[in-house]
């Protein structure tokens, strides 16, 4: 009784949620270009009195010709600008309640900025950020310190099992490409890297034909133009960065050992993936939310957590970067089961690739994230997270309007196909760090 | 205060005195109903986006644990997934994600959370399924005597092998002498290797109850829809008598404690707290708002006293923070904690440290830092606006750890209201070399274990 009982509710439940699934909200994305050539997203939004915005530029590490390079710059931009210093740049900025951010990765550098709408916060604010753009100052003395505190940060991280595994691995992956090293450079470079050559930097990248505008918050359209003129006012026209080299795909089969004084090892396991506007995308996308994106109720996450209890943690994901970024799948076990827990990621892998998902799971993948969509535009933050993505990687505007059409498009057919000529663990990279155990001995 | 989830996953001045005008609420005000079975539900209206947040706060977590089975309430966060009759093994959490929602669940020192975040019409799937576990689980030893493992497999990834947060579970075990605080939430592995799925199922029928939890709606939902929909899901389930442990109060600290962590690092880490008290629902004193302006006045920002003076003026430090939560249980630190830049040492930052709490005490802070604090708690209760699942937090938060969550609305003013001299006051009260607590992380070589350096390389292996 109780079984039949449970039946009924769970379809009760399935078809509440089939029905509910066409209501979506549209995200009403405006664009155009500022008079230099900036790109310029914007999404009002008026309900609260504050304001977003993060100007993105083509000037992660990939550009960069010393590791480190491209982070400096960014780190360096609020330390002083026009004829403030960092105390006075920082001190106009928060005595009005605002937030800076900043950051730089592999693809992407960003200068991001949160504001209340209230005057003076709003003008203060703009004001500074547009200093901070159009006349940053590199100041020597702030140089000096950025380059203590990253070597800082590059020493602790060598305590840290999983930034050893995660930089081994884009090492092993990239080889010669730019997306190879570690954004945060090595110790030799960063002690290296001349002031000259940050200011070389941000004058070749940080430019309006470099970046992308994404605008969020309580403005009208005609507001939002003039905030978008005046924060990248001081910029030159420049140049769009060129195109990255290709990636090569991994040749063989390599295992990467790193001995380390830890009770779990931890595991990275994979090849470049795809790019944001790869034709398998969709396919791999859903197909790989079935494998091991959807938490606990992945393929992977029952295979290895609930049915093994091998791993807290245990994933694999695609990184759509502007060259094929990552597939990577994942997880930390005590050392005495890392050789157990790797055979069953690659056993899983490779019957998802030869069988796919059954329909069932396809349909409950597809009903996640399609159902999950207003999750996903439910805030300013993560509506300026889907601008900046999709003006930096040149996606169509249309792209959250269609998301869920193409995601219900997918066939258990397209996963396959796209797994089996995509995806090639016979040629996986594969790092282990941590202790001593007999996956380690065996490779040697 | 540190939460453990079920998956994965801080010169001189010309200074602006501007006061920002106190901005509107926009999200609804809240309203509040008791089921007769005592469950205590809190809802508030916010319609910017279709969605809803629905969270679970049980009035259970470390600090109510006993010697010998700390973890257990982490533990039973863990089994709150693993079945009742009615939703069998992994259906709680397919049914979530076949509706897009997301889902977790976290463990603090004062509560167990769960949460669902979910088109706002698919409530209703969230109610049915979170009552049911109120008081159905199963907890089959089978499956327990699996996630333990689990669950040490997460202790290994966030404390045993992670040198700062080794350093950090063993700063509040030698800081508290009695006081449950000195517990870890994960719970130290001799303990976990010992507990039982029999202790969780006493542990989840004493505290599991409409009684001892908060429901907790923000999102676009109307209060009397909610309020049905719960009596309909939870109004059936029955009370428990709930008798919170009893109290041990922390004796009163006799003198500095100094402890050093020797551990494989590449980083020396300082963490130093001093005992202090916090809100209760019994008196509404003004001292713990000071401590919490105080501790913006040093490390809210970039702009903060901490960040000028000792990252960017003398640079002693690398990075530095204080934390200190007046919403808690039970007393608790105000702690400082950091790493020296490159060329200083431990001693140094500490001593800089203390310089900077003596300053505290001997010159009332500006008018001008004052300021800055205000405007950015104003500025930040509207950006904490934007995120519903915060809203639903900070509500769960207050009502869990015994205050009116009533508070979350006044909490801005009551730190406005906060002057110089009650901070200074604060300062000179509390922040007292005799119930300090400091400990040291002094790295040990990292390779003091390994294996012969012959095993780093790529090498060519067929599987």
């Amino acid at each position: 009784m109780l079984f039949v009982n449970y039946l009924i509710r769970i379809s009760i439940l399935l078809l509440l949620a089939a029905t509910s699934a066409s209501g979506i909200a549209a995200v009403d994305i405006q664009t155009w270009k500022t008079d230099n050539g900036a790109k310029v997203l914007f999404v009002a939004a008026p309900d609260l009195p504050m304001l977003d915005i993060r100007i993105v530029f083509n000037a992660g590490s990939a550009r960069e010709t010393l590791p480190g390079q491209a982070y400096l710059t960014n780190s360096i931009l609020a330390e002083g600008a026009g004829n403030w210093n960092v105390e006075q740049i920082a001190e106009r900025l928060e005595s009005v309640g605002s937030n800076l951010n900043s950051g730089s990765l592999r693809d992407m550098a960003w200068l991001g900025l949160r504001t209340l709408t209230l005057q003076p916060a709003l003008d203060t604010s703009l004001e500074t950020m547009a200093t901070i753009l159009t006349s940053p100052s590199f100041p020597a003395a702030s140089l000096e310190r950025l380059r203590n505190l990253t070597l800082v940060k590059i020493h602790k991280s060598e305590q840290q099992p999983n930034e050893i595994g995660s930089k081994a691995f884009y090492q092993i992956l990239y080889g010669d490409h730019p997306y190879a090293h570690d954004p945060a450079g090595t110790p030799e470079t960063i002690t290296a890297i001349t002031r000259q050559q940050l200011i070389d930097y941000f004058q070749q990248y940080y430019v309006a034909s470099n970046a992308v505008v994404a605008i969020v918050g309580a403005v009208d359209r005609a507001t939002a133009e003039r905030i978008a003129a005046q924060v990248t006012s001081g910029l030159a026209t420049g140049q769009a960065a060129p195109a990255l080299s290709e990636v090569t795909a991994l040749p063989s089969s390599t295992v990467k050992h790193i001995n380390f004084p830890t009770a779990q090892s931890h595991i990275y396991t994979g090849q470049p993936g795809v790019t944001r506007e790869d034709p398998d995308f969709f396919p791999l996308y859903v197909g790989n939310h079935v494998l091991g994106g959807n938490g606990l109720v992945s393929i992977l996450g029952l295979e290895v957590r609930e049915a093994r209890g091998l791993s807290y943690s245990v994933y694999s994901y695609f990184i759509p970067m502007q060259r094929p970024g990552p597939f990577v799948m994942g997880l930390q076990t005590q050392n005495s089961q890392a050789e157990n827990a790797l055979d069953v990621l690659m056993q899983t892998l490779r019957k998802f690739s030869q069988t796919g998902p059954t329909p069932k799971q396809l349909e409950e993948a597809k009903r996640n994230i399609t159902g999950g969509f207003p999750l996903r535009i439910a805030s300013n933050g993560k509506i300026i997270e889907n601008l900046s993505m999709i003006g930096f990687y040149n996606l169509p505007l249309d792209y959250l309007d269609t998301f869920n059409a193409k995601v219900a498009a997918v066939t258990v057919e397209q996963v396959r196909d796209a797994f089996q000529r995509r995806v090639k663990p016979d040629n996986f990279a594969t790092v282990i760090v941590g202790g001593n155990s007999r996956v380690m001995t065996e490779s040697h | 205060m540190l939460a453990f989830s079920k998956f994965n996953w801080l010169t001189l001045i010309v200074a602006i005195l501007v006061q920002l005008p106190i901005t509107p609420v926009i999200a609804g005000p809240g309203t509040e109903k008791t089921l007769p079975n005592g469950l205590k539900i809190i809802v508030k209206e916010d319609h910017r986006s279709p969605v809803v947040t629905s969270q679970v706060w049980y009035k259970i977590g470390a600090s109510y644990e006993h010697d010998g089975t700390t973890g257990i309430s982490h533990a039973l966060e863990h089994m709150m997934f693993k079945g009742t009759k009615r939703y069998g093994l992994g259906q709680f959490s397919q049914i979530i994600s076949d509706n897009g929602g997301d889902e977790n669940a976290f463990t603090g020192k004062d509560y167990t959370a769960y949460f669902q975040n979910l088109a706002a019409d698919r409530l209703a799937i969230a109610f049915e399924l979170e009552a049911d576990r109120m008081r159905n689980l199963t907890l089959p030893a089978a499956e327990f005597a699996k996630e333990i493992e689990v669950i040490k497999e997460e202790r290994r990834l966030r404390t045993d092998d992670n040198p700062v947060n080794l350093a950090t579970e063993h700063f509040y075990a030698n800081a508290f002498l009695l006081s449950p605080y000195r517990t870890p939430v994960i719970g130290w592995m001799t303990d976990l290797n010992v507990l039982s799925v029999d202790q969780l199922r006493t542990w989840y029928r004493l505290w599991y109850a409409p009684n001892n939890a908060t429901l907790v709606v923000v999102g676009d939902i109307k209060p009397e829809a909610v309020f049905a929909l719960a009596e309909q899901h939870f109004g059936p389930l029955k009370a428990e008598v709930i008798t919170p442990p009893q109290l041990r109060i922390e004796p009163q600290q006799l003198g500095i404690k100094r402890i050093t962590i020797k551990i494989p690092a590449k980083e020396p880490y300082l963490i130093m707290g001093y005992k202090v008290p916090v809100i209760t629902s019994q008196q509404d004193d003004w001292e713990p708002y000071a401590l919490e302006v105080l501790s913006y006045i040093l490390s809210g920002g970039d702009s903060s006293r901490l960040q000028r003076e000792l990252v960017r003026g003398s640079q002693v430090a690398a990075s530095i923070d204080t934390d200190y939560s007046a919403f808690s249980r039970l007393p608790e630190l105000f702690t400082l904690d950091g790493s020296p830049a490159k060329g200083h040492s431990i001693a140094e930052l500490e001593a800089s440290l203390r310089q900077q709490i003596k300053m505290l005490k001997q010159i009332p802070v500006t008018e001008a830092e004052l300021a800055r604090v205000r405007n950015q708690l104003i500025a930040s209760k509207v950006f904490q606006q934007d995120s519903i699942f915060y809203q639903a937090m900070e509500i769960g938060l207050l009502e869990s750890v015994g205050l009116d969550w009533h508070l979350a609305d006044k909490y801005v003013d009551k730190l406005s209201a906060i002057t110089a001299a009650q901070i200074q006051a604060v300062a000179n009260k509390y922040l007292l070399d005799d119930t300090l607590t400091v400990a040291v992380l002094e790295p040990q070589t990292m390779d003091s274990n390994s294996i012969p350096s012959n095993s780093s390389g790529v090498s060519n292996v067929i599987r």
